[in-house]
């Protein structure tokens, strides 16, 4: 057993005050609803808080709050997993409830960076093993002997010397009145019996049975107004005038109004292009969407309109003629290439993406004069609450906010000014309101992926080993890359220059940032180099990572090399690398990003003149601990549809401002004739503490469908959307 | 505004409403059915799915006023105990992850295998390529029809 102190998070196993558990609940009993996932188990009479993340019933049913934000990477189901393994409940007797925010309570309430199980693991195992230890004690209390003889196991306390037993329900009231133990007893993780396993998502059965979950299902009571706002239609615009005579006298529209959500100070996550906005009130969605096309609007110029093409010149424009920022040099690069025997330079490219998640924003405020009620989708609850305060001129300790399962997050989620403009309008008229964005709000409204541009170059010497690498990189507003990240550490002579490129279109963290884009440009490029070397992929790649093993360059480098080899050994054992089978091309890559490592072979066919087409994949993941095998697959095996489908096909553009898709007929997503594959997920056994994977198998499988792509067709592809270059090489 | 007479989830609904009103929003206001999801608008990712008369529609883009003939099932209509062949499977192959676009996915391809019902790859792809799962959760959404088919 690991014994550790109960310091971090202490105050979230201090007892929860009743009343402070009522106020948890109140708000938000729509959601709190007692039936659990797939199971019928009789809702007990009384309930029992033993801390924050876990109250048990009287008949021994188990309550466990999850944290973090659900977007859909699971969390909801992962992270009571692991209170329920050191509390030692039976699964099948617990019952999951997303917790509201408190940060009295829980740390980072935040959906983001693949973080959640990460930060979460040590505090979630403390808060189950604690709740254990309790209840155990109070059972020792009830037969008065010492608690050290005691055992507990699903849910049961046992007394082996006379074969008594107890089941955690008998003792929750006991338990939930004794002191907070200053330290416990942690399980061995030989001995998990529930973190490992494939268990189902606690919410499947609501999902298929279509009962409400999301914030857009959120609608209040019957005072409740439906609000949908109107946005300029280009960046650098903003509104002149505003006629809404005709608007105001059509049926069910209760008010026309602006709202400004400019903050003195605004935090990262108000990152917004648009804060001046109008916003049509009525009775129900339809009545509003339809008088919001009536509206008589005027803009004007408010700042430079883009364009697309202007874009790709700046990009250039900067590597060539700014200064750029060195973010890392080691040795004399430039004399290395002068030196060097053989140059290798290519140059990628990427466009604006937008998130497009299904559920598009939408959030419910209910705001009075001295406080305020905030509902739905938002991956950084705390910071929304915090600008609402800023905003509505109401302290912080009045708003509350409660999170709804998330119709997908991806990094839109984090900036949460629909949130703030739910909570303006509900100001402004002084009653409850549900503020939902249509396709076209959403999609043209911005905090985009940035544009990328990068340049490789790699020098060869005579024997054909690595001996320079240079990357410059830009963006639409930054650039994409990591300056410590491999290839550093594994060559002598090495320069990461970064350039700049100002907009007025608000980008933002689109899943895996900046990662979204480097890994697969930085592996395609990899994969010309080991060309030019004549070396296989795998093995050049591991030569690289041998010398950062044995005698890494300087000391920065953010990457473990052996978990790097490790996951493009397994991967080339798991695809059995090597071995050709006719008419299949294959493609490899690796990339270690947000904690954890991840190692692809792809193979594709080909299909005429059309692209080829993906026929598997092999995906080799070091993440540590896996807590819920089914989730992780899913995981992994959705990240990599993900990265395919916006590397082959989706993009964003604009002329005057203006985005150029608005709704998903302009804007190609990945359907599911283009997802037919198989995927084979693998992930390496290891002891080491659990990262997260909501991000980390996107990133290097645009890497190695660059590279299947090429063997099949003898064209490299360095500009995304590749469906759309592979277009332009087909017509000359 | 006009009355409609709707039949959904095999009862009647009486409602008051604008004549253009897609069925969706009739649902989802008026009925607080909210499993059929708005996703597009436009009939073109599939969120809002749901039967007319047994097969898969777009409720988003259907008016109110040519639905009063039509027997019409949501997702909370798909079976009584959400244990319709494709809602099991759905859950035995743990498809959702963010789960916004899961009721029209299920919608479409109840509807598939209603009137298909051992599809191949290909019929799979074909009826299901109007709904877009953003999480990329594709190739659990193709095995589950299988195992629905095989189930059915």
């Amino acid at each position: 057993m690991t014994v550790i102190k109960t310091r971090i998070n202490r105050r979230s196993f201090l007892k929860v005050s009743s009343a402070g558990s009522a106020g948890l609940m109140i708000s938000f009993s729509w959601l709190a609803s007692c039936t659990p996932g797939t199971k019928t188990l009789e809702i007990p009479e009384e309930w029992y808080d033993l801390n924050a993340y876990i109250k048990i019933g009287n008949n021994g049913v188990v309550t466990l709050f999850s944290p973090n934000p659900e977007i859909g990477q699971n969390v909801k189901t992962s992270m009571p997993m692991i209170i329920a393994e050191e509390l030692d409940v039976d699964w099948k007797q617990v019952i999951v409830e997303q917790a509201t925010l408190n940060t009295d309570k829980f740390d980072r309430q935040l959906a983001g960076g693949s973080q959640s199980i990460r930060h979460g693991w040590d505090g979630l195992r403390m808060a189950g093993a604690t709740a254990r230890r309790m209840l155990m004690e109070a059972a020792a209390k009830r037969w008065q002997v010492s608690v050290d003889g005691l055992t507990a196991e699903k849910g049961i306390i046992t007394n082996p010397a006379i074969g008594d037993q107890l089941g955690y329900g008998d003792v929750a009231l006991d338990a939930s009145n004794l002191e907070v133990p200053e330290e416990v007893e942690l399980k061995e993780i030989k001995d998990f019996q529930l973190i490992g396993k494939r268990v189902k998502n606690v919410d499947a059965k609501k999902i298929v049975t279509g009962q409400p979950l999301f914030g857009i299902d959120y609608a209040g009571d019957e005072a409740t107004k439906v609000a949908m706002i109107v946005h300029p239609p280009a960046f650098g615009m903003k509104l002149k005038s505003m006629n809404d005579d005709e608007v105001k006298a059509m049926p069910g529209i209760h008010e026309v109004v602006r709202i400004n959500t400019s903050l003195e100070e605004p935090q990262w996550s108000d990152t917004n292009a648009f804060n001046e906005l109008v916003a049509v009130v009525g009775t129900t969605t339809w009545e509003v969407m339809k008088a919001k096309q009536a509206l008589q609007l005027e803009w004007e110029a408010d700042g430079s309109l883009e364009n697309t093409t202007d874009h790709e010149f700046a990009m250039k424009d900067s590597m060539e003629q700014m200064e750029g920022h060195v973010a890392r040099e080691d040795g004399d690069v430039s004399k290395a290439f002068a030196e060097a025997d053989e140059i290798v330079e290519r140059t990628y490219t990427a466009p604006f993406l937008a998130h497009n998640t299904m559920e598009p924003m939408n959030f419910y405020a209910n705001v009075s004069a001295d406080k305020a009620e905030l509902v739905g989708p938002i991956q950084t609850p705390e910071n929304l609450r915090e600008s609402a305060s800023k905003l509505l001129g109401i302290p912080e300790a009045n708003i509350t906010v409660d999170m709804t399962r998330m119709g997908g997050g991806f990094g839109r989620r984090l900036y949460g000014h629909f949130g703030l403009e739910a909570a303006a309008i509900s100001q402004a008229i002084q009653g409850p309101v549900k503020l939902v964005y249509t396709r076209e709000d959403d999609m043209t409204q911005g905090t985009y992926r940035p544009a990328y541009r990068v340049t490789y170059r790699a020098g060869l010497d005579k024997e054909k080993n690595l001996v320079a690498f240079e990357a410059k990189g830009t963006g639409i507003p930054g650039s994409p890359l990591f300056a410590n990240r491999f290839p550093a550490g594994t060559v002598d002579y090495y320069k990461v220059t970064n350039y700049w490129v100002n907009t007025n279109i608000s980008t933002g963290a689109w899943r895996a940032p900046r990662s979204n884009f480097t890994a697969g440009a930085e592996q395609a490029f990899l994969d010309e180099v080991a060309e030019a070397a004549g070396k296989d992929p795998i093995d050049f790649r591991l030569e690289l990572f041998d010398r950062a093993i044995k005698n890494p360059v300087g000391e920065k480098n953010d990457y473990d090399p052996e978990r790097y080899a490790g996951v493009l050994r397994a991967v080339r054992e798991q695809a059995n690398w090597g071995e050709n089978k006719p008419g299949v091309y294959r493609g490899v890559a690796a990339y270690y990003c947000h904690n954890s490592y991840v190692a692809q072979v792809m193979d594709v066919v080909k299909d005429g003149d059309n692209l080829p087409k993906i026929q598997k994949i092999w995906c080799a993941v070091d993440c540590g601990i896996v807590v819920n095998l089914e989730g992780a697959i899913n995981q992994v095996e959705g990240g990599m549809i993900d990265g395919i489908g916006h590397a082959l096909y989706s993009q964003m553009t604009f002329e005057n401002g203006t985005p150029q898709q608005n709704n998903f007929d302009g804007y190609r997503l990945i359907r599911n004739q283009e997802a037919q594959m198989d995927i084979d997920v693998h992930f390496v056994k290891n002891d080491k503490h659990p990262t997260g994977l909501g991000e980390p198998s996107l990133p290097p499988v645009i890497g190695a469908l660059a590279n299947a792509l090429y063997q099949a067709t003898g064209r490299r592809f360095y500009e995304q959307p590749f469906a759309l270059e592979y277009e332009k090489v087909q017509m000359g | 505004m006009a009355t409609f007479t709707l039949t959904v989830n095999k009862k009647k609904h009486t409602v008051d409403v604008d004549p253009d009103t897609p069925i969706l929003w009739v649902l989802r206001d008026h009925l607080k059915l909210v499993g059929t999801k708005f996703g597009c608008g436009k009939a073109l990712c599939g969120a809002c799915t749901i039967h007319a008369n047994g097969s898969a529609i777009r409720s988003c883009t259907l008016p109110v006023s040519a639905a009063s003939s039509l027997e019409l099932t949501t997702i909370e209509g798909l079976s009584e105990k959400g244990d319709h062949p494709v809602q099991k499977a759905w859950l035995e192959h743990d498809v959702p992850q963010c789960g916004y676009c899961q009721a029209g996915q299920i919608m479409s391809a109840a509807s598939l295998l209603a009137s298909n019902p051992s599809p191949s790859d290909e019929d799979i792809a074909t009826a299901m390529n109007g709904n877009i799962c953003r999480c990329g959760t594709y190739t659990r959404i193709n095995a589950a029809i299988k195992t629905a088919a095989k189930n059915s």
